[in-house]
């Protein structure tokens, strides 16, 4: 047929090399099955190496890699630069703890819903109500772009903070008190342990459907957001839909991070709507490295891990923070997962 | 009505105030192109230097002046050592950088100065009050704050319409290359434009000292509302700036002196002071849902 | 005389005191390749743009398929029939070849909704895919990024993409420009392939292309349109001789 004259001929497109895709795959699969066996050991090694508070970080660590991860899809893969999404992340925790004041209070929320201590009960609910409020302020914040995004999406959380401040019912600026875990089958919640594993499976899950979200047709399109929306204008795509719908699995994705927070620390407050935490959030996303599945897991180690080791040292750990962050955002074009990189030219 | 009179002269001068943040924010982002997350750090730098320079000295004099110039010279600082090189990267690092910026700069702060929060006295000059119509006081420094801002209002909007430097600021927005073609120094305008806008912060922090406690954090408090400001107004347009600042200033600090009033009237007092001080700082927010809503470009389109 | 496919009617679009396009108008009749030439700054982009939804016109009107498609975005147009190649290329770098095609595919297919089933591994997108990229001679680089690709493997990406949402009018910017001797004839198949099935509405400066392909050549000059014919009337009309040769209009 019509073909242009390659000088040399490269070949014909079925003669990819099979062997490297094979062993990429093969690679992937393996790092896959090995974390997840580190995962199920570390609480035998943490108590075999005599420090079981390891447990408490690597619980802390999952639960922000879901956050990260969930922002990843919006900011990584879609390129949307959303600097308010601690406040999904708070929604969901306050949905955890609104719950389970009313069912101590044995009173119903707004006289009609009962309060609730079940867990399979609070995690639906976290997820379902920041998915609504990021659908609300997702469509508004939407229609912009660019710096006017960054800037609106950061001030809607910070009235979401405020919200939450207001409402002296459920501690308003103090926080909530939530006295006991919720309730999961005949689990023992209130063991760091089982709380950990119970993370870890949650994490599996939300991590496999993730993979299946970026793969999919509506993951090609986010990515193609991300690189050229012109293009995709021009392909007959009218991105604002895909944009939001990105954007509310986003803020169910942080939701869930935070019911799940809510029970590790057994404690809400506005805090965790704070413009600062949204600001890590996006930092574990870009040191872990954009649009990858498991740069965000990085970040959240990273991140954690060097605060950890930080305030062991100083208490002026920021001041040795913010360096870093500068030398990562100036010297590093992905994030962390980059330099561990040496090919080209893979999508992640 | 003397209080509402009084409460919209007070939000008159906190309008000033997000005014001297948000026009060189919006400076900066329209030039640029650039997020400054670190921009509230130079309202807090003029802040401390001028607290630490009041008490040393005695003198509002000095101390404005020390305010100015750390401002200033933090602004030239942190532009060549960090912002200049990230004029051609994207959001997200120009967001990683400015965040690392302002950790650094909070924690050096606390280093050097301690956690406790720093007051800077009022000039007795100053401290009285005056009678703007007969029967109605008002604090005088506060007066000269909104005279002062609106100074400057002025003086900007001269700079930029009239003079040389004012029209490379608005053609370097909008026709960066040919301003470069045409032999200008872009860097230097960049640099120019940084340090201005870390100046212009610098000064509503040291006017603001006298009014509220000097600490780590006030940076960042207002740099928000400043961003709300800004994408009323309109990125880029100093006009839009005022616009936007007047409205917020007002609008804010009315709805903190009315609401919770109005609440009373409905539950017990400390549910409603809670519930109002929560509602009235949500209120700005709301309002600019609604220009978003109506005009997604804010208020004023920058001149191009 | 049956309806033209497109009709452009007194198209006006001014930039400042610039009328970049001054009461244009022009006729696409179905399946014909128009061509549309002229100097620099007769208005030919523009007019593209405007054409595509890029640029709101601020007189006149487009009139497609008999249905006015003014006030319709870009990705709406292109749902109806409309399609673009991009003088400079608009693609999807990170991307390889094949995920920009499979995409236009996928976007051509109703929404985009899925949210489970790999999209690059799909045969039924995947297969459609590899035809575009083999009508376009470009199916042994599917797999190559597209930052990997030569810059006349990128314009014939742009058209492949442009074909793949299967338009019923093309609107092709010097699609051109930037290619090899090779490519270029490659190129001319291509499109000569495409008569009967889609109407052409191609800007260029390369006459060889135009002469080749153009059932109908307009020419354009200071944002109107000067003179319509065959290649053989173009060649001999004398408003068209001035346009590129006469006295310059800067």
């Amino acid at each position: 047929m019509l073909q242009a004259e390659r000088p040399g001929g490269a070949g014909s497109a079925q003669r990819r090399i099979p062997s490297r895709v094979a062993w990429r795959t093969l690679w992937r699969i393996a790092g896959v099955v090995a974390l997840l066996l580190g995962a199920l050991l570390l609480p035998w090694a943490a108590n075999k190496t005599g420090d079981p508070a390891l447990i408490s970080l690597a619980t802390r660590i999952v639960i922000y890699a879901i956050a990260a991860a969930s922002l990843n899809l919006i900011l990584g893969y879609g390129g949307l630069v959303s600097f308010g999404h601690a406040a999904y992340f708070g929604v969901g925790a306050y949905a955890v703890g609104i719950l389970y004041f009313h069912f101590s209070q044995s009173e119903p929320f707004l006289g009609l819903v009962p309060g609730s201590n079940r867990f399979l009960v609070t995690l639906p609910v976290a997820v379902a109500t920041s998915a609504l409020f990021a659908l609300v302020l997702g469509a508004l914040s939407l229609r912009t772009a660019g710096l006017q995004f960054i800037m609106i999406t950061l001030a809607f959380a910070q009235m979401v903070f405020f919200l939450f401040v207001s409402l002296k019912y459920y501690g308003g600026d103090d926080g909530l008190i939530v006295r006991h875990r919720n309730v999961l089958f005949d689990l023992n919640m209130a063991d760091d342990t089982t709380f950990y594993f119970v993370c870890v499976v949650t994490a599996a899950v939300y991590f496999f459907l993730f993979w299946r979200l970026v793969e999919s047709r509506f993951g090609l399109l986010l990515g193609g957001i991300r690189q050229n929306e012109r293009r995709l204008a021009a392909i007959g795509i009218s991105t604002y839909r895909y944009k939001l719908v990105a954007f509310v699995i986003a803020g169910a994705g942080a939701g869930l991070a935070g019911a799940l927070m809510a029970n590790f620390a057994n404690f809400v407050s506005p805090d965790l709507l704070n413009w600062s935490h949204s600001g890590e959030l996006m930092i574990m996303v870009i040191l872990g490295g954009g649009a990858t599945l498991f740069g965000p897991l990085i970040g959240s180690a990273l991140l954690i891990g060097l605060e950890t080791v930080l305030t062991g040292w100083t208490e002026h750990w920021q001041a040795v923070l913010g360096p870093v962050l500068i030398l990562v955002a100036l010297f590093t074009r992905h994030g962390v997962l980059s330099l561990l990189r040496t090919g080209t030219g893979s999508h992640a | 009505m003397t209080l509402a009179l009084e409460q919209t002269l007070n939000g008159i001068q906190f309008g000033v105030m997000l005014f001297l943040l948000a026009a060189g924010l919006t400076l900066v982002f329209g030039v640029m192109r650039i997020i400054n997350l670190a921009h509230g750090s130079f309202y807090m730098i003029g802040a401390y230097a001028a607290a630490l320079a009041g008490e040393r000295t005695g003198s509002f004099a000095i101390a404005a002046l020390a305010g100015l110039a750390a401002a200033g010279l933090a602004g030239l600082i942190i532009e060549y050592v960090v912002v200049r090189r990230l004029y051609a990267r994207d959001y997200v690092q120009q967001v990683l950088a400015t965040f690392g910026v302002i950790l650094l700069v909070n924690e050096g702060v606390v280093m050097l100065f301690g956690r406790q929060p720093l007051y800077l006295p009022m000039p007795p000059s100053l401290s009285g009050s005056v009678q703007i119509i007969p029967g109605v006081p008002y604090p005088a420094y506060r007066l000269i704050i909104i005279a002062a801002g609106l100074l400057v209002a002025l003086a900007l909007s001269l700079l930029i319409n009239r003079t040389r430097i004012g029209m490379l600021v608005r053609a370097g927005s909008t026709h960066r290359e040919m301003v470069r073609a045409l032999g200008v120094n872009i860097r230097l305008l960049y640099t120019f434009v940084f340090g201005f806008g870390a100046l212009l912060a610098g000064l509503g922090g040291l006017l603001a000292a006298p009014l509220l406690a000097v600490e780590v954090g006030m940076g960042e408090q207002i740099l928000i509302l400043t961003f709300v400001v800004v994408v009323i107004g309109g990125v880029g347009s100093v006009r839009g700036a005022f616009a936007g600042a007047m409205l917020v200033g007002v609008t804010d600090t009315l709805l903190h002196a009315f609401l919770p009033t109005l609440l009373h009237r409905m539950m017990t007092a400390s549910d409603a002071d809670a519930l109002g001080a929560g509602l009235s700082s949500m209120g700005i927010y709301l309002v600019m849902a609604l220009v978003l809503l109506i005009r997604p470009q804010g208020l004023v389109r920058a001149s191009g | 005389m049956p309806e033209p496919l497109l009709r452009i009617d007194n198209l006006t679009k001014r930039f400042g005191s610039l009328a970049a396009n001054d009461g244009l108008s022009l006729d696409v009749a179905a399946g014909e390749v128009h061509a549309v030439i002229g100097p620099n700054g007769a208005g030919k982009t523009t007019l593209i743009s405007q054409l595509f939804g890029e640029l709101r016109p601020d007189a006149g009107a487009i009139v497609f398929a008999g249905r006015d498609i003014g006030a319709l975005s870009t990705a709406q147009r292109v749902r109806i029939g409309l399609a673009r190649s991009f003088q400079i290329t608009e693609l999807l770098r990170d991307y390889t070849a094949l995920d920009n095609v499979t995409l236009a595919v996928q976007a051509g297919r109703g929404h985009c909704f899925r949210f489970w089933s790999n999209a690059r591994a799909d045969p039924r997108l995947r297969g459609a895919a590899l035809a575009v990229l083999a009508r376009a001679g470009l199916e042994r680089r599917a797999d190559i990024v597209v930052s990997e690709l030569s810059h006349g493997e990128q314009k014939q990406l742009e058209l492949a993409i442009a074909l793949a949402t299967k338009p019923r009018l093309l609107l092709l910017d010097e699609p051109m420009a930037g290619l090899g001797t090779a490519e270029c004839a490659s190129t001319i198949a291509l499109l000569r392939g495409l008569k009967g099935t889609a109407t052409i509405l191609l800007v260029e400066h390369d006459m060889d292309a135009v002469f080749a392909l153009a059932d109908r050549i307009s020419v354009l000059a200071n944002g109107r349109r000067v003179a319509t014919g065959t290649g053989d009337e173009i060649r001999n009309d004398e408003a068209a001789q001035m346009a590129y040769f006469g006295e310059g209009h800067t």
